[in-house]
């Protein structure tokens, strides 16, 4: 398994996780988003590199600059990845109750 | 419609936490638990072995839609009838490792009850991995049924 590509690797990161933030309410360049970090710049374009190819962000050219911005798609398949888990202890919960309803103890 | 399995995941701990109210009197509860022609239904495994008690153990086996059986066993460390088991769980063959799971009982009125699931991971990964199969399994499941479905239109 390739780590770089796994979202939820991605993700796990505190300054990924503030840079998704960031380009959250709109889209920015590499600079702008790097300027929002103490972090040496070089170190911000390796974190966008690998958020690019996880596929959480998305870039676009823009004239000269590379415009980032979220991928809503990817952010929300990462939301639901509890879900199925949820839904499978669920319907075995929903399982026992139905089972112990028509419990008859035994006399 | 408020869900009635609720899972706490936080990011970057070794633990969940499931808790789900039952419209059930806690003994009927705690006796899904414990008695093995039970477990089997709700459960959908066969159980192999279920010693209810403190230093018992429990062993279960479940074949997969394909007929592969898959087995997983623990030992209970604590036992107090309609409040708390303690106990591991582990899943052969795999490199899931060990959890460690509290089951706590409560009585919630004559006729409702909660139960409390806390789940500890070895490790942060661990749990995620898990925590993330489902996810992964239903992704195969949808690609299985597209493929069955085009298979079809041949």
């Amino acid at each position: 398994m390739n780590l770089r590509r796994d979202p939820f690797q991605a993700i796990a990161d505190p300054t990924r996780r503030a840079i998704l933030l960031l380009v959250a309410s709109q889209a920015m360049t590499a600079g702008a988003i790097a300027s929002n970090f103490d972090t040496a710049r070089p170190t911000v374009s390796k974190h966008l590199q690998i958020l690019t190819e996880c596929e959480l962000l998305k870039s676009e050219q823009n004239g000269r600059e590379i415009y980032y911005h979220l991928n809503p798609k990817k952010m929300k398949e990462i939301a639901d990845f509890l879900e199925p888990f949820r839904q499978m202890w669920d319907a075995r919960f929903n399982k026992l109750e139905a089972v112990m309803k028509n419990y008859q103890p035994k006399k | 419609m408020e869900a009635k399995t609720k899972i706490l995941a936080e990011d970057g701990k070794q633990e969940i936490v499931i808790t789900r109210e039952f419209d059930l009197p806690v003994e009927l509860l705690f006796k899904a638990y414990v008695e093995p022609g039970i477990v089997e239904q709700w459960m959908g495994t066969k159980v192999l072995k279920l010693e209810s008690r403190q230093h018992g153990s429990y062993q279960f086996e479940t074949t997969d839609p394909k007929g592969n059986k898959h087995r997983f066993n623990g030992a209970i460390h604590e036992f107090s009838p309609d409040q708390k088991i303690t106990r591991t769980f582990e899943m052969e063959n795999t490199p899931f490792g060990v959890q460690l799971e509290f089951l706590k009982f409560e009585k919630l009125t004559d006729n409702t009850s909660r139960l409390n699931m806390h789940v500890v991971y070895e490790s942060v990964a661990q749990r995620d991995q898990l925590l993330r199969l489902p996810f992964a399994q239903g992704i195969n499941m949808a690609h299985n049924r597209i493929q069955d479905i085009l298979g079809k239109l041949k």
